[in-house]
Order: structure tokens, then C-alpha cells, then sequence
């Protein structure tokens, strides 16, 4: 279970686990939930980056990285400080661009078009390609309802039912039954772990293929954590979504496959439960295991 | 099987299209051309301020060029006399920056240690309640029309001077230079209190475990180190003083004169461009070409001492010291 | 066997026989509360007199009267009006020109030698005198581009004066917007223009306003670039067009000031008390606006 390969030849998750009678001499890095189902077949990917790479000015952030995106299912991105894990998510929409002196040199596709195409409109593109950042961003000037449909305003669409669409966007983010007496009130009253999910509710909002998440969780406490990992337990069958994350555990926990970056370049990919607790690369394995990073 | 497209985001399909088979995104429109159009648009009104400059530049440099075509530079900086509108006229500039000289350091004179106390004040012993009021109360100074401290210096000013020194005339560059101090208090204020404050601790501490008291850390560590600081304030607060119009034109007099006695009324650079704009000297003449030339003078002059004042002021946010 | 006696080094007289301790701490603090009390008190009592001075000359009828020969009868009406045109019309220019600016320069422009050029004229151009902008304005706009001694002359050249003073302080308030705010939008695919007019321009907008409404202020005390640009000191009508001759407050406060007659110095300090109400309500509603538009955005 290797990385760089294309999409259809993505490996399915293995049917048959080694029970712990017949397992090799070491125990099991992990004990994961049955995220996948066994007998699935591998989905198509949705988006995949080909020959990637990355730049800060001169400075290569990312280096040739191949990876298929599956359809449907939750994608997490691991790795230490620095291995180039959020700058790769910013590929993905075309918002690493947006740093001065940022260049990007590859591909990556959304069912089978270049994003980097010449005739793309990377504004358009978002649209399509949700994000939800580490610090919660909700619109300060406006209400909760008002941050819920800002996708619509930003893009100059005309919402016909703007309060249907809010209440779903809500109730999907799982913020609704909190937030439906409140809705004028200001995006900014809400607490951390709420102001999040808000955000996600305002990016499910435009109904886009693909969601990204870059460490979501990391400036919320645990209860709030919890009930985000919840939140992409329910998506998962809905949205493609990738996440990046610092903390292996939650990427064990919400993700059905799982990419491990170290210094830019793309060590290893495959099932979660296969990368972490069979990796096939020791660096993987060192990684997982907490041995550094 | 539908393109996604604004019409058909309705409130029935979930995130992702909802069918299993999704339907390619457009991503196809080009960047909108109203972007970019907004973007040159603002870009140019950006250029307004590089035009502005090289206006500047270019009025008073060519207008000058045609004024010393005609007069030459031993007059200009040779003669004493400065009677440029007579029937004889003389065109020596001295006049004019004896009057600027001596209002100016009048002004400086009062601003300096009005300005450096109070500053030594705010810093080393007000509490923060009483910088915090005291601070925007001194730039009320900076905010009074000069206009209205002409009139502070020529009705208040003026007959209190003449009452207890003899020999002050009615305008005179006492009283215009004392308001102009007034003015420019703040500008010494202001900076130099930045400059005593970002005098590090660790200076200080040095001193006091040296055995040092308040007053003599301060004057003998603290003002030294913020000396460059100190210094920038004075320049600005020079080069806002020889750029003061309305004060001096009131309060001093609109009469050349070669004099360093602030009894007597003087005429600075300023108010004389301001003499001629009141009069009828027709645009094009040689008379109406003098206020280039001084003008030309006071923008190099200000412009200089603006320059040494913020290269200062750069040197001390990079080292806090001399 | 002697003990060694350490002597002190000799540091010399001392340039400045610097009371210390405890009194010379006193009396140090006072003189530096007496720097700041004086100036002011100073200012308090010269703008007192005027006041009282003024103060009976101060009627309806004298806001709106014309000016006369006879100082009792004399009135700041075309002065008012003048005054009030001209920040209009500064307004109109300086704003879009000022906030465009700054938007370019903190938004827009990736940063460069030449952004930092352009920083470093507006700068520079914020110290340079007023009657330097006075004799630009003099040859470009009255001469050269014919607009003559009209108010649309004299409102351009105080645009231009403000200008620097508009686009630091909207700089400063764009750069108060966290950044995290144009991410979210540019996730949500908005693009760089609806993403400031939506959420970054209405976070600005105190900071903008304030700088706006202060460098007015400062506009409406100017009286050299006007006059040399040849605003009359006489003006006995209301201003009725752009290309129309015109006073404002200032000049006629100098006007006035500038005749030998006392009863003309009474007039001018009632026109004092007028201007200095002006721009004090204007500094207060700057306040105001700044504390009202920020409650409102903290929700």
C-alpha cells in the first residue's frame, strides 16, 4: 500500500484484518473503529494531484506528490510541523496562489478537469472547493443567518429561499437546534467550537464537492473536537472531504483513508487502517508510532 | 445529470449533487473583467499622490528657472534688500530668511523645553489614566486653526509683550514666534515622549543598580539614549515652523527686514507668497514669478529637514539609541 | 602593614548640578505637569477672551448677513456658505481618490520597490507646507487647466492636501481587519473586490470615516492655500456654481483680523467662535462614529 498511484487503482480496504491470535510479533499501533466497509469497492477519486508542486518564491515546499482524492469519503493529510500538508490543501483551491510570490507547478484535477488550466477561474473554483481554516472566521458585521448565506452574497447568486437554505446549511453543520433562536444575532457571539461549526455550515452551504479542512480542531477544547468529528462522521457519505491534521488520532478516528507527508514529499497512502497499523514505510511507522514529529 | 450552476443550487439536493454520478463543474468563466478594471482604476488614483509630487517638482523648478533666468544668483543671495514688487526692485532673499530664522527659533525656543518636560513627564511619572487624557489634550494645540492664532498673537499677545518690554512694534516676531511655539509643542512632545519610551528597560535598570536616582538616570541614560528621537522632534517641529503661514503673516508684519530683533515686525518666506497673492501682480510677470522662487526655497528646505528628521526617527526604531 | 585605600575616581564637575533625591524628583515631575498645564491653560484663556469678545457679536443675523463696510452690520453668510462648498466638494474628491488609494496599496499591490516608492512620496507629501500645494495648485489647476479663482479650484487644492492624511489613516484601519476574515471569503469564492466591499470595507469603515472627518477639519482651518490660489477676501454672495468666485471662514477671519479698526477685531473673534464650534463638533462626531460603528460590529 504505497503511494503514487492513480486513481482507479486505489487499494480497496483490506476484507480481512489479522485477528490478534495470528497477528506478527507486534501488537496493533491502533485499535480503529470500522470506519470503511470491507466489502466496498474503491471508490473513484474526485479530485487527484498529479506531479505536484509547490512553491515560496524559490523555496519548494512541495515536491512531485501523486494523490487521488476518493469520492465520498474522508481523506486525512498527516505529518510534522513543516511537511507541506497545508500548503497542499491550499493547491487544491487554488488559494496557495494567493500568498505573494507562490507558484504551484502540476496538476490537479476535479473529475477529470485541470484546476490549473488556462481558461479556470480559481474564484470559481471555490465555489466548488470548500475550506474551513484552524481559526474560526465567522463575519464579525453580520449575523449568524447572514454568515450562513455570505457564500451566496460573495459570489452574487440570488438565493430564492434564503431561510430554507440557511436551516439546512445549519442543521447539516449541526449547529441548528443552538443557534435557531439566535439567528440575528452576531456571527461573533457564538463560542469557539459553535463559530466553527458555523463556518462549516457556511461553506456546506454552497453545496460544494469538496470540502477541505485545514486542523479544524486544533484551537477548539476536546467537547468541541468531539462534536466536529461527529459532524464529519455524518458528511462523510454526502461530500468528499480532506482534512489535514496534527493529531494522528483524529485522523484514526474520522478518516477512511489517510496520506502521511514528511518534508514536503508524500511517504505513504492508503487506508487508515492500513497505514496505521500496517505502514509499509518505516517512516510511516515511526511517525504513527509517535517516535517523532 | 445537471451542470452545476447558480439556477440549479435549490434546497433539495445535498452537498456533493446528491446523484451518485456527478456532474462536471463549470469552472470555465474568465476573470471577470470588472476586476481588473477595478483594480487599474484604483492603481491610478494611487498615482495621484506620484503626480502630485512631481507637479510640485516641476511648477517650482520651472517657474524658478525662469525667474533666475532673469535674476541672477549673486542678487538673489547677495543683495540685502528684498523689494521685489517696486519700480527698483531688489530681489536679495535675506530679508525674507532672516524673518523665517528668527520666528522659527523663537518658536523653538519655547517648544523645546515646554515640549521635552512634558514629554519626560508622560513617560517617566504620569500613570496611564493621565497619559491617556493628557496625551490627545496637548494635540488640541496642534488642531487650532493658524488662522486664529494669528489673531491670539496680533489682539492678546502683542499688547502683553508691549506692556512690559518698550520698544515692541504692533508686528513684531515676538508674539508670532511665542504662538508658534505653542503649536509646535506638541510635534516635541509627541515624539520625543515615543523616543523616551523606547529606551529599554534593561538601560535604565543599569542605572538605578548603579546607584543612580530617578533624575539623574534620566537626564544622564535616558535623554541621551533618546537623543536621535529628541533630535528628529526638533527638525519636524523646525520644518513646521518655517512652513507656518497664517501666524506670521497676521502677527509679524509683511515688512522685509534684514533684523534679528524680535521687536521689530520681520516678513517670512510664507507670508510673502501670501503679500503678492493678495495683491494684483499679474500672473506671468517677474513679480509673480518671485513666490516660485521662495517657494522653491522653503519646499527644499522643509523637504531637507523632513528627510534628517525621519532618518533619525528610523534609527531609533531600529536601535533606540544614538 | 597599610591597608589599601580604594580612591574614588575623579568623574570631574559635573556639566549640570542636577538636584536628585527625592525633592529633585518632585520638583522635576511638577515642572513637567506645569509643561502640559501651562500650554494649555494658555490656549484656554486666549480662546476664552476671544469668546467673550465675540460673544456679542454672535446672532442669527450674523451667520447669515453679508459682509459690510460698517463692522456691527457685518456678517459670515457667504463665508459660511463658502466653507460649507468646499468641504463638500474636498469631500467628494479627496475621499474616492484617498480610499481607492489605500485599498490599492494595502490590498491590491503585491508589495514591491515600487509600492514602496509610492509610500514614501505620500509621506513625504504629508510634511510639505500648504502654500507649496497652494503654488502647484496655483499654476496647474487655476492657470493651466483654466479654472480660474473658483471654488472648484480652491476645493481641489485642499484635496490634495488631505489626500496623504486619508490614505495613511485608511491603511491603518484596512490593516485592523484580521486577515483571517479575507481568507474565509476567498474560500467562499468571492473575489477580491466583493470580498472588500462586503466584509473588509464595513470593518474599516470607523477608522476610515475618523481619518476623514479629521483631516476635513484640518481643511477647514486652511487659509494660505486658499488665499494664494486667490480666494477673495470680499465676497458679498453666497458661491452659486463650481466656477464661481468664493470666501470661506478663514479668510474672512483674516480679512477682518488684518484691518486696523478694533471694531472689525470684535467681528473677526465672533467669526472665531463659529469656526472653532464647527470643527469642534466635527472632532466630537468623529468620536462619536468611532465608538458607535465599532459597538455595533463587536455585536
Amino acid at each position: 500500500m504505497v503511494a503514487s498511484k492513480k486513481a482507479s487503482t486505489l487499494p480497496d480496504p483490506s476484507p480481512a484484518m489479522p485477528s490478534h491470535a495470528n497477528a506478527p510479533m507486534r501488537a496493533p499501533l491502533f485499535v480503529l473503529p470500522d470506519v470503511t466497509d470491507a466489502s466496498e469497492p474503491a471508490p473513484a477519486s474526485r479530485m487527484h494531484a498529479e506531479d505536484l508542486f509547490a512553491f515560496y518564491g524559490k523555496n519548494e515546499a512541495i515536491k512531485g506528490i501523486t494523490l487521488p482524492i476518493p469520492d465520498r469519503r474522508v481523506t486525512a493529510i498527516i505529518g510534522p510541523s513543516g511537511c507541506g500538508k497545508s500548503t497542499f490543501l491550499r493547491c487544491l483551491n487554488r488559494m496557495h496562489e494567493l500568498t505573494p510570490s507562490a507558484s504551484v507547478k502540476g496538476y490537479v484535477f476535479l473529475d477529470d478537469e485541470n484546476i490549473y488550466g488556462p481558461n479556470i477561474n480559481p474564484v470559481r473554483l471555490r465555489r466548488h472547493v470548500g475550506m474551513v481554516f484552524q481559526k474560526p472566521n465567522p463575519f464579525p458585521s453580520m449575523s449568524i443567518k447572514d454568515n450562513v448565506l455570505a457564500g451566496f452574497k460573495l459570489n452574487g447568486i440570488r438565493v430564492p429561499r434564503p431561510d430554507e437554505v440557511a436551516e439546512k446549511a445549519l442543521r447539516q453543520a449541526a449547529l441548528w437546534d443552538e443557534a435557531k433562536d439566535h439567528l440575528n444575532r452576531s456571527g461573533s457571539s457564538l463560542s469557539g467550537g459553535q463559530q466553527q461549526r458555523l463556518c462549516i455550515a457556511r461553506s456546506l452551504a454552497l453545496e460544494p464537492e469538496v470540502l477541505l479542512m485545514d486542523e479544524p480542531c486544533s484551537a477548539l477544547d476536546p467537547i468541541a473536537t468531539a462534536r466536529i468529528e461527529e459532524l464529519i462522521r455524518e458528511l462523510r457519505d454526502r461530500l468528499t472531504i480532506v482534512i489535514v491534521t496534527h493529531n494522528m488520532q483524529q485522523a484514526a478516528r474520522v478518516s477512511d483513508y489517510t496520506a502521511f507527508f514528511y518534508q514536503g514529499h508524500l511517504v505513504e497512502h492508503g487506508t487508515t487502517r492500513s497505514v496505521f497499523s500496517n505502514p509499509a514505510q518505516k517512516q510511516t511507522e515511526d511517525y504513527v508510532a509517535g517516535r517523532f514529529g | 445529470m445537471s451542470a452545476i450552476t447558480p439556477d440549479t443550487l435549490s434546497a433539495d439536493t445535498g452537498p456533493g449533487g446528491g446523484s451518485p454520478l456527478h456532474a462536471p463543474v463549470d469552472l470555465k468563466t474568465p476573470r471577470s473583467l470588472k476586476e481588473r478594471l477595478i483594480e487599474r482604476l484604483f492603481g491610478a488614483f494611487a498615482m495621484v499622490s506620484i503626480l502630485t509630487a512631481a507637479g510640485i517638482v516641476i511648477v517650482l523648478f520651472g517657474e524658478s528657472v525662469a525667474f533666475f533666468q532673469q535674476v541672477s544668483f549673486g542678487q538673489f543671495f547677495g543683495d540685502t534688500q528684498w523689494t521685489p514688487l517696486f519700480s527698483e526692485p531688489h530681489f536679495g532673499i535675506w530679508p525674507l530668511i532672516t524673518g523665517t530664522l528668527l520666528t522659527t527659533l523663537i518658536a523653538i525656543s519655547v517648544a523645546l523645553p515646554l515640549g521635552l518636560f512634558a514629554a519626560i513627564y508622560l513617560s517617566e511619572f504620569a500613570s496611564p489614566r493621565v497619559r491617556k487624557v493628557a496625551k490627545p489634550s496637548l494635540e488640541l494645540l496642534a488642531g487650532i486653526p493658524t488662522v486664529v492664532y494669528g489673531y491670539f498673537a496680533l489682539s492678546f499677545v502683542t499688547p502683553a509683550i508691549q506692556s512690559f518690554i518698550p520698544g515692541v512694534s504692533g508686528a513684531n516676531a515676538l508674539a508670532a514666534g511665542l504662538v508658534m511655539g505653542l503649536m509646535i509643542t506638541p510635534i516635541i512632545a509627541s515624539l520625543s515622549e515615543d523616543a523616551i519610551y523606547a529606551v529599554p528597560r534593561s538601560l535604565r535598570e543599569g542605572a538605578s543598580a548603579l546607584g543612580g536616582t530617578k533624575v539623574r538616570t534620566i537626564f544622564r541614560v535616558v535623554l541621551p539614549a533618546a537623543a536621535s528621537g529628541i533630535t528628529a522632534s526638533v527638525i519636524l517641529g523646525l520644518s513646521r515652523a518655517i512652513g507656518e503661514t497664517m501666524i506670521v503673516a497676521i502677527a509679524a508684519g509683511m515688512e522685509p527686514n534684514l533684523t534679528l530683533d524680535p521687536r521689530e515686525p520681520v516678513q517670512t518666506m510664507t507670508a510673502f507668497i501670501v503679500q503678492v497673492s493678495l495683491g494684483d501682480t499679474p500672473a506671468g510677470s517677474l513679480g509673480f514669478q518671485t513666490i516660485f522662487a521662495v517657494g522653491l526655497m522653503l519646499f527644499l528646505t522643509t523637504l531637507v529637514f523632513n528627510v534628517i528628521s525621519f532618518r533619525l526617527r528610523a534609527r531609533l526604531n531600529r536601535g533606540g539609541h544614538a | 602593614m597599610t591597608t589599601p585605600t580604594s580612591k574614588r575616581p575623579n568623574y570631574g564637575a559635573p556639566l549640570l548640578i542636577l538636584p536628585s533625591g527625592r525633592a529633585g524628583e518632585t520638583a522635576l515631575k511638577l515642572t513637567g505637569m506645569l509643561a502640559i498645564i501651562l500650554p494649555l491653560s494658555l490656549l484656554a484663556i486666549l480662546i476664552g477672551t476671544t469668546f467673550i469678545q465675540g460673544a456679542e457679536r454672535l446672532s442669527a443675523d450674523f451667520l447669515t448677513d453679508l459682509p459690510s463696510r460698517r463692522a456691527s452690520a457685518a456678517g459670515i453668510g457667504p463665508a459660511l456658505a463658502g466653507t460649507g462648498m468646499l468641504m463638500v466638494l474636498t469631500a467628494a474628491i479627496a475621499l474616492p481618490l484617498g480610499i481607492g488609494a489605500a485599498l490599492w496599496l494595502e490590498e491590491y499591490a503585491r508589495p514591491s520597490r515600487f509600492t514602496g516608492f509610492v509610500e514614501l512620496i505620500i509621506s513625504t507629501l504629508a510634511g510639505v507646507p500648504s502654500i507649496v500645494y497652494a503654488l502647484l495648485a496655483l499654476e496647474v489647476f487655476v492657470r493651466t487647466l483654466g479654472m480660474g479663482r473658483s471654488i472648484l479650484a480652491g476645493a481641489a487644492t485642499l484635496a490634495l492636501l488631505v489626500l496623504p492624511m486619508i490614505i495613511m489613516a485608511s491603511r491603518e484601519a484596512l490593516r485592523t481587519v484580521p486577515h483571517g476574515l479575507r481568507e474565509a471569503s476567498y474560500g467562499l469564492g468571492g473575489d477580491r473586490w466583493i470580498t472588500l466591499r462586503t466584509i473588509v470595507l464595513p470593518l474599516a469603515l470607523p477608522g476610515i470615516l475618523t481619518g476623514v472627518i479629521l483631516a476635513l477639519a484640518r481643511a477647514i482651518g486652511e487659509t494660505a492655500p486658499l488665499i494664494t490660489i486667490g480666494a477673495l477676501t470680499y465676497v458679498a454672495f453666497v458661491p452659486d456654481s463650481l466656477s464661481s468666485a468664493f470666501t470661506a471662514l478663514p479668510i474672512q477671519i483674516f480679512n477682518w483680523v488684518s484691518r486696523p479698526s478694533a471694531d472689525f477685531h470684535v467681528t473677526a473673534a465672533a467669526a472665531i467662535v463659529v469656526l472653532l464650534t464647527v470643527m469642534l463638533v466635527m472632532n466630537g462626531l468623529a468620536i462619536w462614529l468611532r465608538s458607535r460603528l465599532q459597538t455595533r460590529i463587536e455585536g
